[in-house]
């Protein structure tokens, strides 16, 4: 419809004697334009995400490894294997559990730096800067960092524990000269999840500071005027006001932390045993280092349901918030 | 008989309390003085409105007196104490915002009974309360409502119903007819007069609109440039006016101001009259005037012209009711008159008003 209305303007045009008449051009056509724009996006994910999720599946339903690439159909019988697995069961639970408890004291931490950071204070910028950082941070390097912090003999955060007299002989925290951060097991699950908060966090906070500014002034004062203090204006009327925003942050985090392996790989393997061992990271030990991709891919398709629920909530509620 | 208990007690701690006033008051952003020391002194009981073009710094006094600014300089006092220092929910006092600024989270009873909670009372007096207040403003069936299901009209009066459940000492309230369209606004008026006498309640309201003003305030402080330039009841505001700010600010169309001897003359436009609706003979003034152009409002007609003998391209309108029918055409000049008691004096240098000169 809308191109015969061009036409027709341009014969009007033709008849008025007026203007430069010239041809269409291939740019003024909007199914070639959305076609040759989207097409990148296009062959970008049909390449790194569709042929991989593919493969997976096609992988998880055969015998392939690395030695025998050939792929015959075994049905079902990687996933019962590994289900009988500790390793899996164990790595299955600390997905969900790091996930969840690093979730909650991001948002918990967010909260509170997001308030903080909302008032007018000398050195606003620079404290906005430093909490940025670890976002900006590539993962790897940022967990090598804690690597070293958490070392088993020079750790700072021993030293600063000795310092202050709580870590040596005689002391609250026991008579070795050293926590051993990542050889325990309690530890190593601690620093795993204080890691991934220590990455999150940043983003949370962002995201929650943008929502604090997003409140309309009049909405702030109204509150201050009728009496309400500092606390119940913050959790009755700014964050009720903010939870949509605070979902999206809540989401963003779950799949990061989901989904992730490099912070377990680095700090810990997995280890002490398996006590760190999550999803992702059981997957590459299984599927690449120990070359059998069929049980490595069945593995890493444990995910999915998870990362896909996270989606359609994600999307849904963007589309919630367009509406209003 | 609970509403008109709790009404009577309402009324008898308004009488307690409820004097605000400004001493010196100044608040400075950088170089711009937005209020430039203002003294005011409210009666309890009264509704004093504050009017003023927008900057001229009247939201900012309001926001003062609220406790959501900082003064610069200056006391504020509310019933006899020293309120400067205290923050907005040691103050007594209610707000209703230019928006209504009502909790979009909360249901109409929880945004009423919100000042009520932050009091910590106890949950059965404030479902009296909540329904006292909704009920005066005629609101009991929208309680469950949240405010994005309400119309500009009643989201006005909930933002009411929220400010007088707190029993304030003094309410505030900013442009709360400006976001209703124009014949809501007439009646909202109407009844926001009502009910503030009904109840006796200091309030204090500020207003762009001149006729919102005119037709609401017991006093009218008029400002301009964060100071008060006059503060005096609407009918002296109207035809006393102190400076040529407030005589043109007022009136639709404003006050005509002419030049003569070095000093400046104001004429209200519906003083200023062709021949024979006046008597000759009375104390009157004739200027000599030429009409560029009629308009017909129906009710009203405008003429614009200009008077000879004053400055070359002074613009002078008249208004004549509908009821002088005497025909005035376009471009013909008359002899126009106005009686001298209606012709104020200006200084030419500082705008003040001066004793009236000979012509």
């Amino acid at each position: 419809m809308k191109e015969i209305a061009k036409e027709v303007t341009l014969d009007q045009r033709v008849a008025a004697g007026r203007g430069e008449i010239g041809g269409r051009y291939l740019s003024d056509s909007e199914g070639f334009l959305s076609g040759l724009f989207l097409f990148p996006a296009v062959v970008y994910i049909v390449a790194l995400v569709g042929i991989p999720f593919v493969l997976a599946i096609a992988f998880s339903v055969s015998d392939v490894s690395v030695g025998d690439s050939t792929l015959d159909f075994v049905g079902l019988r990687n996933f019962r294997v590994i289900i009988q697995t500790p390793q899996f069961q164990r790595a299955l639970r600390n997905t969900f559990v790091f996930t969840l408890i690093a979730q909650a004291i991001v948002i918990l931490l967010a909260n509170i730096l997001a308030v903080a950071l909302s008032q007018d204070f000398r050195g606003k910028w620079l404290a906005r800067t430093l909490i940025i950082l670890p976002w900006a941070t590539p993962i790897s390097l940022g967990t090598i960092g804690w690597l070293w912090m958490l070392d088993s003999k020079f750790s700072p955060i021993d030293w600063i524990l000795q310092a202050v007299g709580l870590l040596g002989p005689d002391t609250l925290l026991g008579p070795g000269r050293n926590l051993n951060w990542l050889g325990r097991e309690d530890l190593a699950v601690a620093s795993v999840i204080l890691v991934h908060v220590w990455r999150i966090l940043p983003l949370a906070t962002v995201i929650l500071m943008a929502g604090l500014t997003s409140i309309p002034q009049d909405l702030l004062d109204q509150a201050a005027v009728d009496g309400a203090s500092f606390w119940r204006i913050h959790f009755q009327v700014a964050v009720p006001l903010v939870l949509p925003i605070m979902y999206i942050a809540l989401l963003f985090g779950l799949i990061f932390t989901f989904g992730d392996m490099v912070v377990a790989f680095v700090l810990t393997r997995g280890g002490p045993i398996y006590y760190t061992q999550v999803l992702p990271l059981w997957a590459w030990f299984k599927g690449i280092d120990g070359g059998n991709l069929a049980e490595g891919a069945a593995i890493a398709l444990f995910i999915f349901p998870v990362l896909l629920a996270v989606a359609i909530l994600f999307l849904r509620s963007a589309r919630r918030m367009e509406v209003t | 008989m609970v509403f008109w208990y709790n009404l009577q007690s309402l009324i008898s701690n308004l009488h307690i309390m409820g004097i605000v006033e400004t001493r010196g008051l100044k608040k400075h952003f950088g170089d711009v003085k937005a209020v430039d020391g203002v003294d005011l002194s409210i009666q309890t009981g009264e509704l004093l409105v504050i009017l003023g073009p927008s900057g001229c710094g009247k939201t900012t006094l309001m926001r003062m007196i609220a406790g959501l600014e900082k003064p610069t300089a200056g006391e504020i006092l509310i019933g006899d104490t020293v309120v400067t220092e205290l923050p907005p929910r040691a103050r007594q006092i209610a707000m209703v915002f230019q928006s209504y600024a009502l909790y979009p989270h909360m249901t109409v009873f929880d945004n009423i009974s919100f000042p009520l909670k932050a009091r910590r009372e106890p949950k059965m007096d404030m479902k009296k309360k909540v329904e006292w207040a909704a009920s005066i403003l005629g609101i009991e069936r929208l309680l469950a409502r949240k405010p994005r299901q309400l119309s500009g009209g009643e989201r006005q009066r909930v933002a009411l119903a929220r400010a007088l459940v707190k029993e304030p000492a003094v309410m505030l309230l900013d442009e709360p007819l400006s976001n209703l369209d124009a014949k809501l606004r007439a009646s909202a008026r109407d009844e926001l007069q009502r009910f503030q006498r009904q109840l006796g309640i200091t309030t204090i309201f500020v207003t762009h609109d001149q006729i919102e003003a005119m037709g609401l305030g017991d006093r009218i402080a008029v400002m301009y440039n964060g100071r008060v330039r006059q503060l005096g009841p609407p009918q002296e505001i109207y035809h006393e006016p102190a400076d040529t700010f407030v005589g043109t600010f007022l009136g639709s169309p404003p006050m005509n101001l002419l030049e003569r001897n070095g000093y400046l003359v104001g004429f209200r436009p519906e003083n200023f009259l062709p021949p024979g609706v006046l008597e000759i003979g009375g104390d009157v003034v004739t200027f000599p005037y030429q009409v560029g152009r009629v308009e017909n409002l129906g009710s009203d007609r405008l003429l614009y012209g200009t008077v000879a003998g004053a400055a070359e391209d002074n613009r002078t309108v008249s208004k004549l009711p509908s009821t002088v029918m005497i025909p005035v055409e376009a471009g013909e000049a008359y002899d126009f008159i106005i009686q001298r008691k209606d012709l104020k004096f200006f200084d030419k240098a500082t705008g003040l008003r001066i004793e009236p000169q000979p012509l």
